[in-house]
């Protein structure tokens, strides 16, 4: 890898792929082919570098770190309620749902809860960004295999779950709206009816994604059987949320941790796939936005009334200890361990992403397959580059 | 769980902190930062690693980088305190597993020995430890013995220092004051006297 680094052998390797792509029909040696960091495929900056043998992966490597920001040191120079600025920036399509391990964090610090239907609210923006994330997912799938219309789709319907989340927040992307005691505001007038109305169409959206893909006969030629991931060998890499529910492992932190959130005062499920291959994480990603949208329309009906701020003094101090909070974000389990010293800022915060520990594995999972499915193995992994280089 | 693991591990469970129902931390003896994992994962069943860091408890030179550079700068206690679970070292791993049947997880820590920056690999274990410990090992220096392929992660190939190093100055705050400095909004009345007008709370 420190090799590749070096920007000679960077381009001889570069136009080496370059003249094997036109050659591969000649090339009986290995070939090193250079996915990214700028490929449609990797949508970001992630780039795997992969060597061939004719059309099989013999050896994988993602390279990251060309979007590292360094949130984990810039975490140590701010105040506790500046961080959620930062912290939005991690998993951009899910914006919402990074701020709330951090805020519960250090909330578990400062031991105070935010009241009932504070908890309630962040509960419907988590699931609200659940639906914007996995949306996208859902429709871009497609388009990695081939098929350009789901996309289309999805990014017209994530609009409107956009619409609410900037309704809400004032931000489409990054809401910085929950503060630790509770949120900044409460929800704006017609907000209710407006979501239930939104609700419906996510769930049409995800009809058709049902028939445009997953009874697609193509779709399922090109995802059943591909990266296949055994439960035991996803743990070990420390896969979470529903790569490894594809696996069979039936472990949601939603269900399974004790966070003052509003889930365990739902009905809902936690939906499982046996098979851990690349339909299986389509499927079980698709199963979540349907209950997703039952959440949703569940915590407009029982929304307690009352405050939605928590009595926190004007400056916050955090007392000294550490604590670690994690949920079940749309990628998987994301957590914070922070660490205070009973200071105006956090002296260190460790950021555990999802994306990260979702990608590790794929040095192991793309041995040997062939390199159309690279890219179906990616795409169903999901990841967001931001959720890998913090 | 605490119980179990200090059976298998005997003296080399150096001290524990249980919150009841909550969460637990271990502190293990470096050396026994392998059988600590091998334990947790094989007979506590936390076969999921969740992540696996360092931290550097030498409190930073620069405090939070908000010194007013025409001031000279302030007095800054250097000592060295380590957090739950206790320790005697300026640097510390730790990591957290967790068992995906019973939802129960461990943190653990262990020590790393200022003269000898080097503990045992996890990735025989766990194989996820593998680019947590790279991470680890370029930001803070540490080096993990058994580790298949220590190299750069997230940094340039190039890169010399350790960025989370609580010596490692963040240039961005040393090249250009922080504008919190420069417009002070004055705090309300009542509170208590610390921080230099930074209103970023309720108020942004």
């Amino acid at each position: 890898m420190t090799a590749v680094a070096d920007r000679r052998q960077l381009s001889y390797i570069a136009a080496q792929a370059a003249d094997a792509r036109v050659h591969v029909e000649l090339e009986t040696e290995d070939m090193t082919l250079n996915i990214g960091p700028q490929h449609p495929a990797t949508h970001g900056t992630l780039r795997i570098i992969a060597k061939l043998d004719g059309e099989q992966v013999v050896w994988a490597d993602p390279v990251m770190g060309y979007m590292h920001r360094g949130y984990e040191k810039l975490t140590e120079v701010r105040t506790f309620p500046q961080v959620t600025t930062l912290i939005n920036r991690i998993d951009w399509l899910g914006s919402f749902a990074n701020e709330v391990p951090f805020i519960l964090a250090a909330e578990k610090l400062m031991e105070i809860e935010a009241p009932p239907r504070a908890q309630w609210i962040r509960t419907l923006l988590f699931e609200l960004s659940r639906i914007a994330n996995v949306t996208l997912f859902l429709g871009d799938m497609g388009v990695q295999l081939g098929a350009l219309t789901p996309v289309f789709y999805a990014f017209r319907d994530r609009e409107y779950v956009l619409n609410l989340i900037e309704s809400v927040t004032g931000g489409r992307f990054h809401p910085n709206f929950d503060r630790i005691g509770g949120l900044k505001d409460d929800l704006p007038k017609g907000f209710i009816d407006e979501t239930k109305s939104v609700m419906k169409k996510i769930r049409a959206f995800c009809d058709e994604m049902d028939e445009l893909l997953v009874g697609n006969e193509i779709f399922q030629n090109r995802t059943r059987g591909i990266g296949v991931i055994p439960r035991e060998v996803g743990l070990s890499y420390g896969l979470s949320g529903a790569n490894i529910r594809a696996s069979g492992v039936d472990w949601d932190l939603r269900r399974d941790s004790d966070v003052p959130m509003a889930w365990k005062h739902l009905d809902w499920k936690v939906w499982t796939h046996p098979d851990g291959d690349s339909f299986a994480r389509y499927w079980v990603r698709l199963q979540e936005v349907r209950e997703a949208c039952s959440m949703v329309d569940q915590l407009l009906d029982g929304l307690p009334s009352g405050p939605i701020m928590a009595k926190v003094p004007r400056i916050i101090k955090v007392p000294a200890g550490e604590a670690w909070v994690s949920t079940e974000n749309p990628l998987g389990e994301m957590g914070y361990y922070v660490v205070s010293k009973g200071d105006l800022g956090p002296f260190r915060v460790k950021i555990r992403s999802a994306s990260f520990s979702n990608i590790s594995i794929t040095p192991w999972l793309l041995k040997g397959v062939y390199v159309p499915d690279v890219i179906t193995i990616l795409a169903s992994l999901y990841f967001i580059l931001g959720d890998i280089d913090r | 769980m605490r119980g179990s693991l200090a059976h298998e591990l005997g003296d080399a469970l150096l001290d524990s902190v249980i919150k009841p129902g909550d969460d637990l931390w271990i502190r293990v003896d470096t050396a026994a930062w392998a059988d600590a994992a091998r334990v947790a994962r094989d007979i506590l069943d936390c076969r999921y690693i969740s992540f696996l860091s360092a931290i550097d408890w030498k409190p930073s030179p620069w405090g939070r980088g908000e010194d007013d550079p025409t001031e000279p700068p302030p007095e800054r206690s250097t000592e060295i305190v380590q957090g739950v679970a206790g320790g005697i070292t300026r640097f510390q791993v730790f990591a957290r597993v967790h068992s995906p049947s019973t939802h129960l997880g461990v943190t653990l820590k262990a020590d790393i020995p200022d003269d000898d920056l080097r503990i045992a690999s996890w990735v025989p274990i766990y194989a996820g430890a593998d680019w947590h410990e790279r991470e680890a090992w370029e930001m803070f220096g540490i080096e993990f013995v058994g580790h298949p392929h220590l190299a750069h992660i997230y940094l340039p190939g190039d890169f010399e220092g350790h960025p989370l190093r609580k010596d490692f100055p963040l240039i961005a705050r040393m090249v250009k004051p922080w504008p919190g400095i420069v417009d002070v909004e004055p705090l309300p009345a009542g509170d208590d006297d610390e921080g230099e007008g930074d209103t970023a709370g309720e108020a942004s």
